[in-house]
Formats: structure tokens, sequence, C-alpha cells
């Protein structure tokens, strides 16, 4: 498959493929390549070698017992699946979470989320040339690793949401474990900058590429910081306020246009700083409103059959954004249809559109930039 | 505008080809109801482009088949960023033939979705630009979310099922006989 295929059909056009195992292409994703020299004409990306049917999956479990399959979904942030799923079932069936389980949610999502934007942020560097800052992204992505580790047993694939609810509660002095790291990681973020994110060659590399305007954003259906780096503040997080986040002071970073155009790649790199910053303000408002450790706080009171009917949509902020997942029950012990639609999936599809008159270089920034990834977009 | 409010409001305008709503609070979380697969292209339009509905984001586009009701349901989900709000309406198309129009004109985002809904179901999107299998390979016979789908024995030689990786691992310990 990933042979160099040649044709000359139209004068100069070379057609080459890139992927599926090439390493800037995260994981197996192949792009078509167009060329005339070293401009596209048009990348058509070819997805689907990470299918895994998880809908079909979906169909064939319990409600509970699909949970550890949505980790899958998307493996670099897996509790933002855990709990797209947890709450479409809840409003499904009209389950509430006591106010502790939601507190441990978004202490679970957000170091999640730091986690993701740290790969995000080093593969992109490294993606277009700059190897250093990936080990220094990695570092604290694995620290938060450990941290999970300790809160739900797993590093990867975490199993920690339950429907109405969380699995466990955090160890005995795990909240410090964490503010200690914080401590640490928020100086490393202005290390980075100083590093990567303002560094001239860096910024000349990115600046002005791969422009996406606001409304193509909205048109292709763009999602989370690939949508707010094109300049309009929307955080669901915000917005719907779901869980505890109503309660929580944080901004919402969007786009600037600050070192070339709005909606650059430049824009989407540092708009995954700046979460990264606003992330870590939410942790230590979570871990200062949490309370004292309290016992059976961790699970809704639960229907004795799970066997809804009726429909239900709900939505979370995912790292990669908007993930909305819909839930079908009739009246069984499996669920009639589950479906995620992913950030990942609609942002592979604005690339062939952008892809015309972009050097293949740039091609790969724009897809580093967008942050897919690909079981999310294959599921 | 809250889901009944936007039911009444395009059936106002549309008539009978907007109809059956369903809002029972307790099975139907979001309020949904049915367009004709004739008048989609023309209720969408005016979905997008009327300014009190402005919904400019289509959200997710998904099949779903019901052998019993000899139907595959289509479900669009629609999001408005300029008035925040959502509105979710069907489509039932005959499971034999189930076509319905492409909406990639009107929100280019569809182009993929109605791709995968037409991989995995098997809705032909009539007038749709690119309408190829995305997730599955070109060759691959039959759509696997509906509910009928038995997977082949084998794919190009390769088959579809193994052992249990547990029964490989037994090992079998003969009784060696005491010597001497």
């Amino acid at each position: 498959m990933s042979e160099i295929v040649l044709e000359r059909e139209n004068g100069s056009e070379m057609i080459l493929n890139l992927g599926p195992q090439h390493p800037s292409t995260h994981g197996v994703l192949r792009f078509i390549v167009h060329t005339d020299g070293e401009i596209l004409r048009k990348a058509v990306p070819d997805v689907g070698y990470l299918h895994r049917s998880i809908e079909k999956i979906g169909e064939r479990c319990t409600y509970q017992g699909f949970m550890p399959y949505t980790d899958r979904v998307d493996y670099l942030a897996a509790m933002f699946a855990n709990e797209a799923w947890a709450m479409a079932c809840e409003k499904l069936m009209g389950i509430p979470v006591p106010p502790r389980a939601q507190y441990l949610r978004a202490i679970s999502c957000e170091l999640n989320r730091i986690a993701s934007h740290m790969i995000a942020l080093g593969a992109m560097a490294m993606d277009i040339g700059a190897v250093t800052p990936f080990p220094y992204a990695l570092r604290e992505r694995e620290a938060i690793n450990d941290l999970i580790e300790e809160l739900c047993g797993a590093r990867l694939t975490y199993n920690y949401h339950r429907i109405g609810g969380v699995s466990f509660d955090f160890p005995k002095g795990w909240d410090t474990k964490v503010l200690r790291w914080l401590d640490t990681f928020e100086p490393t973020m202005d290390e980075f900058d100083r590093l990567i994110t303002m560094n001239t060659i860096f910024v000349k590399r990115l600046a002005g590429v791969g422009v996406i305007t606001k409304d193509e954003a909205i048109a292709y259906g763009l999602v989370g910081p690939n949508l707010r780096a094109a300049g309009l503040a929307w955080d669901l997080r915000k917005e719907d306020a779901y869980g505890v986040y109503g309660k929580l002071a944080f901004d919402v970073p969007i786009g600037t246009g600050k070192m070339g155009k709005l909606g650059d790649c430049w824009d989407r790199f540092n708009l995954r700083v700046d979460e990264c910053r606003q992330s870590a303000r939410i942790l230590r408002q979570c871990f200062e409103q949490i309370g004292a450790w309290s016992e059976n706080d961790l699970l809704g009171p639960l229907p004795k059959k799970m066997r809804p009917d009726g429909e239900a949509y709900a939505r979370v902020e995912s790292a990669r954004g908007d993930m909305g997942c819909y839930v079908i029950g009739a009246g069984k012990d499996e669920p009639y249809r589950a479906r995620f639609r992913t950030g990942s999936f609609n942002a592979m599809g604005i690339i062939e559109a952008k892809s015309a008159g972009l050097f293949i270089a740039d091609l790969v920034a724009l897809i580093a930039s967008l942050d897919v990834v690909a079981p999310e977009i294959d599921r | 505008m809250m889901p009944v409010e936007i039911y009444d409001f395009a059936r106002a305008k549309f008539g009978e080809a907007v109809r059956d709503l369903h809002a029972d609070p307790k099975k139907d979380k979001d309020p949904w109801f049915v367009v004709d697969a004739d008048m989609v292209v023309s209720i969408a339009t005016w979905f997008r482009d009327e300014s009190i509905l402005a919904f400019d984001w289509l959200e997710c586009l998904t099949g779903t088949d019901h052998p019993d009701k000899n139907v595959i349901a289509v479900t669009i989900h629609l999001w408005s960023y300029a008035r925040r709000h959502r509105a979710v309406f069907k489509l039932l198309l005959p499971r034999d033939a189930p076509v319905m129009p492409t909406l990639s004109w009107i929100w280019p985002c569809a182009n993929w979705q109605e791709r995968e809904c037409f991989d995995l179901l098997g809705v032909r999107f009539e007038g749709h630009p690119d309408l190829r299998r995305i997730l599955l390979p070109d060759d691959w016979v039959g759509h696997p979310l509906r509910k009928d789908f038995r997977e082949a024995a084998h794919y190009h030689g390769i088959p579809t099922t193994r052992p249990a990786p547990l029964d490989l691992l037994k090992i079998g310990l003969t009784k060696r006989e005491p010597t001497a």
C-alpha cells in the first residue's frame, strides 16, 4: 500500500501515496496526493484502516458493558468518550449524577485533556521537524498517566466513568499529588512557550499556513480547538455548562491571528497551549470545591434493570472538540443503536477542500494542527 | 426556539411534508419529527437560510435499521450556533431501496457523514459528489449496521473468526512413566 505510484496524465501531475504508515500521518491515515512539483493539486484522504465497528459492538453489549469499548473510540482522550456515553445513557434513563462524581469527572477529564493536548503539541512540532519539544511534552503526559493510573488503574483506556457516576474515588493524598504536579506543570508551559511556541523559526513555519476561516470551520463542522482557533468562542463547557463546569471560572481562548492570519496553523497550536493553562486552572478549583472525603457519593440511583425505551443525544467538550453520542433504546438490555459523532471525522473532511495549492510540507502541518486521531475517525 | 415551536413553524410552511412530532418527555429526550424525502432539500435549505432558524451546522447524520417496520430511518441533528437551538428530524426510507437526495450542497460536512451512512447502512444519496465506501474496503459485501447483516466466513481468504486464544494455549501434559 505504501509504495510510490507514478502516473502521468495531466502533464506534470504526479500521484503519490502519503501513508498509511508514514510517521507524520498520526497513526494510519492515508492521503492520495496529486502534486505538481512541490505544490498540491489536491490531497484525498483515505480513512478506515482502524475501523473496528464500535457502533455495531454497541448494539451487542449491555449499556454498562459498552463502557470499556468507548475507551477505544479515542485512545488519547478516552475519558471523554466514557463521559459522552455515560451522559447519553443518563439523559435517556433520567439518572442524576451525585456532585462528588461530577467533580471527579471534571478532574479526570481535565487531566486527560492536558495529556491529549501534550501529544498534539509535541507531535505537531515533531511533524514539522522540531524533535526537541516532544520529550518535554511526553514527560508531562507521563506524569498524568501515573496520576490517572492511581485513580483508576489504567494508563490509556481508563473505563473510569460509569452510567450514573464514576467507578472509584481518588486514593487519600492523591489530590495533593496532583496539586504538587500542577505547581511544576504551569512553569513548564511557560518554558514550553519559550522553547517552541514563540520560537521565530517555528512561528515563521506556521503563521499564515492552512488558514481556515470561521465560515469554513462551521460549514465543514470543525469543532473544539479547531473551531475556536478560527475565531468563534464556542466551548460546550461554557455553553451547555454540563456537570460542574457552571461552577468553575475559566476562559475560553480563541484564535487571534497574532502571528499571521486568523485561523492559521500557529493559532491552532497556541490555542492548545492556552487550553492546557485553563485546564490547570479548572483542576485547582475542582480540588478546592470537592470538599472532604465522603463515601457512597459516587453513583446515582440506578434503575434495577437498564431497559430504556426512547432516544437521546448528548455531547461533551472532548480534547478534540464536541463529541456527540446518540443512543436509541428499544426496551432491551442492549441499546438498539449507539452512535458516536467525533471531531476528527469532520476535520478530515475539510482537508481535501483546503489542500489545493498547499506545499506538501504544509499539508503535514495542516494535518498535525487539526489534531486528528485515527481511531476517532474510523471508530 | 423550543423544538415544538420549530416543528409548528416548519409545519405552517410545508404542511404535510413535516409531520409526526414525537415529544414524549419520557422517551424522546430530543423531540423529533418526520420529514418527506421528496421535500427534504427545500426544507433543509429553508432551515439553513431562514433567519429565525439559522441552522448553520449539520451536527450529526446517521441511520438506523428497523426491519420490523421495513424502514431505514435517517436521523439528522441540526444545530444553530447563531440561535443556540437544535432540530432533530428523521426520514423514513423503504428498506429495500433507501434513497434520499444529498444534503452536501447545503452543509458541506454532510459529505463524509453521508458516505459513512451509505457505507454502513446502504442508504443511497442522490446527487452526492463522491458516494464511495469510506470506512470499509471498496469490495466489502453488505452493510454492517443493518440488523440482518451476517459477516462472511472469509475475506480474501482470511478467516473472519478464530479459535478462542485460551484454547490455543492449552498445553497437553503427557504422563511420564516413573523410571527404575
